[in-house]
């Protein structure tokens, strides 16, 4: 099926790829249904385009190329609304605020999209410790690879 | 909205599992003590609202950021 982009255009997409965030994004709650879309092959960071409107689009990036020691526990609710079985299924991205470069962007760290692949679900998780996790992380302290 | 007043020390009871203790109060200030199992999830409202925040300015991305990427 073909979708509306914020930024790519018009694209092609496979019904199958469609990412479910049953709560939608914080302060966003009624855009539920998202796909992942490459925007570049040299930087760790893809695009979440909501299927239904086009100007609902999110730049988010993966966090270990940016923080290293990221990590984070799932609660049990968080594992059961998105039906995580096998950890290997499992994909977190960061939300990106850009600003007029890429190095005074900043990653949302506090608030991580997580995404079970296998069961395309998607959840925006608030972790607990706020003072442990940046709301804005520099972007330009790139560490880790893209991979 | 149920309104409840308690005195230092005092406490509510939420459910089974969540109980919410007035441990301090100074001015101001009120310092609770939140007893909830672990898969309840406690924030300060702050938080959620600079997250709801942060999630609308990320919105305004413009598209000429492709073009940077690209002269990188």
């Amino acid at each position: 099926m073909k979708i509306a982009t914020k930024f790519l255009g018009e694209v092609e997409i496979i019904e199958k790829d469609i990412l479910m965030f049953e709560q939608g994004l914080l302060g966003l709650e009624d855009h539920k249904r998202f796909v992942l879309l490459p925007i570049s092959e040299e930087h760790p960071l893809v695009l979440l385009q909501s299927v239904e409107q086009v100007e609902i689009s999110f730049v988010v990036a993966y966090p270990f190329a940016f923080k290293k020691d990221y990590s984070f526990d799932l609660s049990e609710e968080d594992l059961e609304q998105l039906q995580i079985e096998n950890e290997e299924d499992v994909l977190t991205y960061s939300v990106v605020t850009m600003k007029e470069t890429l190095q005074d962007s900043t990653i949302n760290l506090l608030a991580p999209l997580v995404i079970n692949l296998d069961k395309k679900r998607g959840k925006q998780i608030v972790l607990q410790d706020n003072k442990a996790f940046s709301l804005r992380y520099p972007m330009q302290t790139l560490e880790g690879s893209a991979k | 909205m149920l309104v409840l007043s308690r005195k230092k020390d005092e406490s509510i009871v939420i459910g089974d599992h969540i109980e919410i203790k007035i441990l301090a109060v100074e001015g101001e200030q009120i310092k609770l003590g939140i007893v909830a199992p672990k898969t309840v999830k406690v924030h300060r409202s702050e938080v959620f609202e600079a997250i709801q925040a942060q999630n609308k300015e990320a919105l305004s991305a413009s598209s000429n950021f492709l073009e940077q990427l690209k002269k990188k």
